[in-house]
């Protein structure tokens, strides 16, 4: 019987011919944990007495979560993480290297791994044909100890995707309209798989926007074929020996088949307070906005910030509407320097910060007022995400955010691009 | 056999409706976390539970961040069971790791203050309070196992290994 990518994957690591529902015991390619989650899996790991590492190298700690620190409690725990990198010999990801999620797509994650990571946008791998998902603290406390975890086999949703993106519509109009069809448990427990001839149309960037949404759907894993588009990107971050081709069986069973048609998806926005909650552009034109956010794991890529800086470029943002942008990793921000992004984007008003995770969970950074409205380029909008329940954040693209910046008003891109 | 009231929420709570990204600095502290509890969504949560209340939600509960001090602090608040509709997947590995069960069943029939009783083996809930009788679904073998630990960290601590799926 054919298999999906989630079956061949788990089929491979687990050693075994499993399919759907089946448990397994997978063996780890890749650990990690963030300084947010990381504290309380490293006193969970020595609450254990495990004392070992099982692949130190393969192991690795992002402090991206709040950085810089904003508080001592806060560089405590960062103490904490770099005391026991340092004991254990495990790999450190600190202060201005970036967002986890990038620099697992930019480094470490390779078609046909096993990654689990004590985040839940460790989906982002899926991009790159892993079967990469989240875990808690506890999970990936025992993951690092043993080097391997326990699985349940999903089904999978095949998402169909034909078609070329109309000028001004992007990956993250096609995530959001998809979510917003399945809901934000459309797709719990299960993988989506991601299919169709767009996908051969698309960067690694626009893969990697989509595969880190599909938790906003439930799901599992958001997976993509390893093809030549995996095979280039890998060659762009001197990776190239580690490709592998990677496809589902032609005659796979899937649970559903959803199809798509690119062409014809509009700039989408998900309005506060869930993901799934969105509309097409013309329906939330004119709200009134008081800060753009443009960054994240996302959003916060080369080509995010190219788009950004293109619609920006001798413009200025609306003085209503402070700019805040957060490049994904620090090799983003030293590509977008070389570019001149940056200086496009400072020049209009915006407000660099630090490469991390920073405004979009709430800790600093762009933490919203009272009744403020955001439109932001991360991946979730619930009440109290930006720091103040009060607030109302609306997700779209960067053109979206961009356009919305000059504006000061949620603004349709296909006017500017 | 639990016993306790029901504080009723609705569907999609999300981690952050429990414990936003704004405590981030408190959460190396777990007893000053826990005062903040469900703090955006119902106030007056923290100071109002007992311990063996239950959470009961609509569709969906804990989406969202993997941050498992959500469960912990709902734990650490005296709470004996979440009850919901359906939960999600990250919340739901997460809450049987720290001992907290999950119950899955149609949650309609229990309003807020609610007194209910829950017998854990036989899978059957009792509303005191409107006599609705309820029962929820087995949950998979191998978190049933962990449970019955009291969590991840007892039963790796006892077994050694994932060895008894």
């Amino acid at each position: 019987m054919g298999k999906t990518l989630a079956e061949k994957i788990l089929s491979t690591k687990s050693r075994k011919d499993v399919s759907a529902g089946d448990i397994v015991i997978a063996p780890l390619d890749l650990v990690f944990m963030q300084d947010s989650t990381g504290p309380l899996t490293l006193r969970q790991f020595n609450e254990a007495n495990l004392n070992t590492i099982h692949n130190p190298e393969r192991t690795i700690l992002f402090i991206d979560h709040s950085v810089p620190s904003p508080a001592r409690e806060l560089s405590n725990d960062h103490k904490f993480l770099r005391s026991f990198a340092k004991e254990k010999g495990v790999v450190l990801s600190d202060s201005g290297e970036g967002v986890g999620h990038q620099i697992v797509a930019e480094s470490f994650a390779k078609p046909g791994d096993v990654v689990v990571g004590a985040d839940s946008h460790t989906v982002t791998a899926g991009a790159l044909g892993a079967f990469a998902t989240g875990m808690g603290s506890t999970d990936v406390a025992i993951a690092i100890a043993l080097g391997k975890t326990w699985l349940r086999v999903p089904e999978t949703i095949k998402v169909v995707v034909n078609g070329r993106f109309a000028k001004g519509v992007y990956a993250k109009d096609l995530i959001l309209h998809l979510i917003g069809q399945i809901g934000a448990d459309g797709a719990t427990y299960k993988a989506l798989e991601f299919s169709g001839e767009t996908v051969g149309m698309i960067t690694m960037s626009e893969r990697l926007t989509i595969a880190n949404m599909a938790v906003e759907a439930g799901a599992k894993v958001g997976l993509f074929p390893a093809d030549s588009v995996t095979q280039s990107y890998l060659e762009s971050q001197g990776r190239g020996k580690q490709y592998i081709a990677l496809h589902p069986d032609a005659d796979a069973t899937y649970e559903s088949i959803i199809e798509i048609n690119a062409a014809q998806l509009e700039p989408t926005v998900a309005k506060p307070h869930t993901v799934d909650n969105t509309a097409t552009i013309k329906e939330v034109e004119g709200t009134r906005i008081e800060q753009v956010f443009i960054g994240t794991c996302t959003n916060g890529r080369l080509d995010d910030l190219r788009i950004a800086a293109d619609i920006l470029k001798g413009k200025k943002r609306h003085p209503r509407t402070r700019l805040v942008v957060a490049p994904a990793s620090k090799k983003v921000l030293l590509a977008a320097l070389a570019e001149g992004y940056i200086t496009t984007l400072v020049e209009a008003g915006a407000t660099i910060i630090p490469p991390g995770c920073a405004a979009c969970l709430g800790v600093h950074q762009g933490v919203l007022g009272d009744r403020e409205t955001c439109l932001s380029t991360a991946n979730r909008n619930f009440k109290g995400r930006m720091g103040n329940p009060t607030a109302f954040i609306y997700l779209a693209s960067p053109a979206t955010a961009a356009t919305t910046a000059i504006r000061g008003k949620i603004s349709d891109p296909r006017e500017v691009v | 056999m639990l016993r306790g009231k029901a504080f009723k929420f609705g569907d999609n709570i999300s981690t952050d409706h429990i414990v936003p990204g704004r405590l981030l600095h408190l959460r190396s502290n777990l007893p000053e976390l826990a005062k903040h509890v469900f703090e955006d969504t119902d106030p007056a949560f923290a100071q109002r539970v007992a311990s063996g209340d239950f959470v009961v939600a609509g569709k969906n509960f804990g989406l969202g961040s993997s941050r498992e001090h959500a469960p912990l602090i709902i734990k650490m608040s005296g709470i004996s069971a979440v009850l919901t509709k359906s939960v999600a997947r990250i919340f739901f590995r997460n809450a049987i790791n720290v001992g907290l069960p999950v119950l899955i069943c149609d949650t309609d029939k229990i309003n807020d203050g609610d007194e209910l009783e829950v017998d854990l083996k036989a899978g059957k809930i009792n509303n005191l309070t409107n006599k609705a009788q309820l029962s929820f679904s087995r949950m998979p073998e191998v978190m049933l196992r962990i449970l019955n630990e009291g969590g991840l960290i007892p039963y790796i601590t006892k077994y050694g290994n994932f060895r008894v799926l």
